[in-house]
This record gives C-alpha cells, structure tokens and sequence, in this order.
C-alpha cells in the first residue's frame, strides 16, 4: 500500500499495550487454540483406533467384504439421507424466513419465529419415535402412488415399504430437524441487509419479490450457505431418528421408498456399538473417521463456493 | 421524457405525525430544482414523495396530489412500481449492489423492465448510461468487477448511471454529493447540468453554494420548531431566492442568521 505511514510504524519498537488488551488477546487466542486442540484430539484418536482395522485382513471385518466393502454401504446412506434433507430444507427454511423477514405481519413474524427456533430444542430421539409412530405410516399412502406413478425413476422403483420406514422418510425426517438451524441463520442475514440496497432496488421499480430477488437474496446467499452446511452436519452426524426410523437391510441403492436400506455411519455405530469388541469397534471407529473426513470436505468445500465470489459478498 | 410536476396541497405523514404541510409547487421540466432548509425540515421526506418511496416506511402516507404531465401519481389505480420506474432516485450515500459487477448494477433496472433485450443492446445501454454519468472511461476496463470496488464518487455515478439507464422522466437526488470530495462533488455537479437537457432533476442538498451554482429554482423548506410539520416557505427562482429573497426566513437561513 501507498498509504503514509506514521513515524511509530517504522520504528522497530514494539507498540505500546495496555494489560487489558493483552490478556483479552491471550485470552481469546487460548480459546481459538483449544478448539484446534480439541480436533486434533479427535483426529488422532479416531486414526490410532481405525488403524487395526485398516490393517486387519478383510476377511475379518464384519460383513467379511473388507472395510470398505463394510464402509462404502453405510457411507452412501449417510450421504442419501443428508442430502434428501439438504434438498427438502434448504428451500423450505430459506423461504420461512423471507416470510418471517420480509412478508408476515410483525405479531405474526415475532410468534412464526419463535415456533421454528422451539423445533430446535426437540431431542432427537422425540423425532425418531414421531418418525417411526406418526409420520412413517402416514407415508405409506405417497410412496404406493410414487410407485405407481413415478415407478420409472430409480428412486421410486419399488416395492413399497410396508411400514413407511424408508430412505425417504428418514430424509423427510431429519429435514424437519435441520429446518430451524437454516431458517435462523438466513433470517439473520435478511434481517441484516442494509435499508439502502432494498431501496435501491425499491427504486428502480421493483416489486417486493423483484427486490427480494436483487438485493436480499443475493446479499444473503452467504449466510443461506453457511446455515445449509451446519445443517448438513447434523444430519450427516445424526444417529438416535435415523437408527429408530429406518429399516436397514441391504446395501447400495437410490430406491427410496422401499424397505432395504443401507444404514448411515452415526445410527450404526449406535446400534452396534454396545455389542461389539476386538476388532468390531475398531471398524466402527474406522467408519466414524471416514465420517469425519467427509463433513470436513464438505465443509472446506462449501467455504470454497462461499470464497469464490467474496468481492461481491457484499461484505465490502 | 422530462415530464413537468405539479405538486398541490400535499400533506405528508408518517402514521399520525404530520411531517410536511401544505407544499404546492410547480416543477419546470429539463431543469434542476434545488430543495434546501435545515435538517429535518421535511426535504427528503417531500423529494421521496415524489416518487412514492417514503410510502416504504409503515404508516407512511399522503394527502393531496402530484401530477406528472396531468396524471395523478396517487391516483387509487396507479401502482407505485411503475411511479418509481419513470421516476428514479439517487440517494444520498452511494448504493451500488454489492453482489453485482459494474455491469450488471447499469443493467439491473432494465432486466426488470424489459426481460428479453438482446446482449448487443444491453451493452449498448450500459455504454451509454455510464458515458451519461461520465463514468465509461474510469470503468470500461472492470466492468465485471463489484460496484462496491470503486471510490465513493464513483460510486455514486455508477448509481445516477444505474437510475438513467431506465430512461425515467424525472431525476430524484437527495443529497447525493454529501458523502464525497470536492472534486466527486464537482463531477456530480457537472454531471447534473449535462443531465438536466434530458431529465427533470430534483434535488436536495445542505450545501447553499451548490444550490447555487446547479439550480434554476430552489425552495426553501423550514419548520416552526420541533414536532411541527415542515412546510415549504418559498419558491423563486435560484438567483431570485440567493439575491434578493421574498421571506424574511430564507434571507436568515441563506445568510447564516438562523435559528
């Protein structure tokens, strides 16, 4: 930069710091730190225990296919069920919170908000018995007509689950789980598009929608990303619905709607944990690292599409 | 093109306070008509009436009439959508969109207006509206760069730009030269008296010099004191109202003898 600079700038002693600044820089550096820790701590375990399994002949490994014939099943299925999830919520939570933002009354905007928070303090486990009782059953109904109607694509091959506790179901589930987490933070972006952008727009002749279109969306596609990607983490680490709601029985497939699944990393690890020892719980460790490698990709992958564009984030 | 405004009997409220009271003015077109008066005087909320924007605000609304070239803009069958697409507005920290090049934010009022144009006369458009605002030179290199890359004064070209390249009949400006530099100050100036061969300009500024120098009209608007509505005191033309004023009220507010 070309910018002059003030005579203490090219001296070589240090800046004068006051003891508050000092410590609330340790201070929040320690904590920034901690968190590195912390994920380096899970990293190395999750290795060290993962290695006898990487190691062990695949004959060994349950299911006697190899780790990744063991892994690659339960991999796809976490990946299936989260991203039904991420297509169902995304477009759902970011419209409630244009709703909320931007076309409810404020009484009703005020009450709506509160609602769709109040989904985020449900236990897990309250959703999978909603799930499994109430939601799957009810399904049944739409899946026989997907089948019959839209049989022709992969997804809707057949034959229909009986007890409605599919792919899809616990798609449609964790989709409600994650709704509230994506829907708070897009209605924190849209809150904080500046009055001057909107008018802009309102200037120029645009409608509501128009507006919304030109100025707030984009403004706030960031925040819509990034609230996506930690709803992604939840569903993809989500073990107590999906073990509950899906019948699991099979291994890689797109149907949706019928009852053999392929399980997610998360709910089997739950489920087969506690009966486990020796070199089983090192493969399960092992499925828990590909897991972690996974959400990670995905995140670093996100922050990329976020990055790509910064100059016109807005953000400037 | 520059239509003429016919403003009578207009009272201004937002919800029950009554902001402005009884302004009636004539608007000359292909002229610049300056609005001066001290702070929350009512300018703004009057120039943003003009084009229906104030109506933005919860609660706000009008009583009386503005006529653009003898049609009624608050008449119950007129959408202010299309107000606001023959009347644009410049306001007065620069407002580019942030998540669109320079390109798109020329572009963005007519892809609302006009959804099918041709590449070839959409680049046609944007040339022209940046070489209106005299911004081409500056920007024809980085025209897929942010708006918001560009300094202050730029930027508020880029946004008078964006507001001509609709063609509206009417130019709002609220003061758009007080977030820049003298010499921003001095292009947007220049810019006005390109502009005003072409558009009815309107604006509104603190700065009595400038009043001066770009106007051919200027009303003075002032209130009685706090909670009053503004009102507007008087319209004359520019030289009549800096030399040799009616009110004994504009001659103290020009003149630095006020309050």
């Amino acid at each position: 930069m070309t910018a002059t600079r003030t005579p203490s700038d090219q001296s070589t002693s240090r800046p004068l710091r006051r003891p508050g600044d000092r410590i609330f820089a340790g201070t929040a550096k320690a904590a920034g730190i901690s968190i590195l820790v912390v994920l380096a701590g899970v990293a190395a375990f999750l290795v060290v225990e993962a290695v006898p399994a990487v190691t062990a002949p695949s004959g060994e490994i349950p299911g006697g296919e190899g780790l990744v014939g063991y892994i690659a099943p339960l991999l796809f299925g976490t990946l299936l069920s989260a991203a039904i999830a991420l297509v169902v919520a995304t477009p759902l939570a970011v419209a409630i919170a244009l709703f909320i933002t931007h076309y409810a009354p404020r009484r009703v905007a005020a009450g709506l908000g509160y609602v769709v928070d109040l989904l985020a303090a449900i236990p897990s486990i309250v959703y999978g018995f909603w799930g499994v009782y109430w939601l799957a059953p009810k399904l049944v109904p739409l899946f026989r007509w997907l089948e019959e109607n839209l049989g022709f694509i992969p997804f809707f091959a057949g034959p229909t689950s009986s007890t409605g506790r599919t792919m899809l179901t616990v798609g449609l589930v964790l989709a409600i789980m994650i709704l509230p987490i994506i829907s708070a933070i897009s209605r924190e972006v849209f809150l904080q598009v500046p009055t001057l952008h909107k008018e802009a727009a309102l200037a120029l002749g645009a409608t509501r929608w128009e507006m919304i279109r030109m100025a707030v969306i984009p403004y706030g596609k960031s925040g819509i990303i990034g609230g996506s990607m930690l709803g992604l983490g939840r569903a993809l680490g989500e073990t107590m619905a999906v073990a509950l709601v899906l019948s699991v029985s099979g291994g890689i497939t797109l149907n949706l709607i019928s009852s053999a699944n392929p399980g997610t990393i998360a709910a089997n690890v739950a489920l087969e944990f506690p009966e486990s020892t020796g070199l089983d719980v090192n493969t399960l460790i092992a499925s828990g690292l590909a897991l972690f490698v996974i959400t990670l990709a995905v995140n670093m992958l996100a922050r990329w599409v976020v990055n790509r564009r910064a100059d016109f984030s807005g953000a400037n | 093109m520059a239509k003429r405004i016919d403003v009578s009997d207009l009272d201004i409220y937002y919800g029950k306070f009554l902001a402005v009271q009884g302004v009636t003015v004539s608007i000359e077109p292909r002229s610049v008509t300056a609005l001066i008066g001290p702070s929350g005087c009512g300018k703004s909320t009057f120039l943003r009436s003009i084009n229906r924007m104030h109506e933005v605000l919860p609660g706000a609304r009008v009583e009386g009439k503005v006529v653009m070239d003898g049609q009624d803009l608050y008449s119950a069958d007129v959408d202010p959508v299309d107000v606001r697409r023959q009347i644009g507005m410049v306001f007065q920290r620069p407002n580019p969109f942030p998540t669109m090049s320079i390109y798109d934010n020329v572009a963005a009022g007519l892809r609302l207006n006009n959804k099918q144009t041709k590449k070839a006369d959409l680049d046609d458009l944007v040339e022209r509206s940046l070489r209106g605002a005299n911004l081409w030179n500056e920007v024809k290199d980085r025209l897929d760069r942010p708006g918001s890359s560009l300094s202050g004064g730029q930027q508020q070209r880029l946004c008078i730009a964006r507001a001509i390249a609709v063609e509206p009949d009417v130019l709002l400006m609220d003061e758009p030269c007080s977030a820049l530099d003298p010499i921003s100050t001095l292009a947007i100036e220049d810019l006005m008296t390109e502009l005003k061969e072409r558009f009815t300009i309107v604006i509104v500024t603190h700065n009595m010099q400038q009043a001066a120098r770009v106007s051919e009209s200027t009303g003075f608007f002032n209130l009685n004191g706090v909670g009053q509505p503004g009102r507007l005191i008087e319209f004359n033309p520019t030289e009549k109202i800096f030399s040799n004023p009616d009110e004994k009220a504009t001659e103290d507010y020009i003149s630095g003898r006020f309050g």
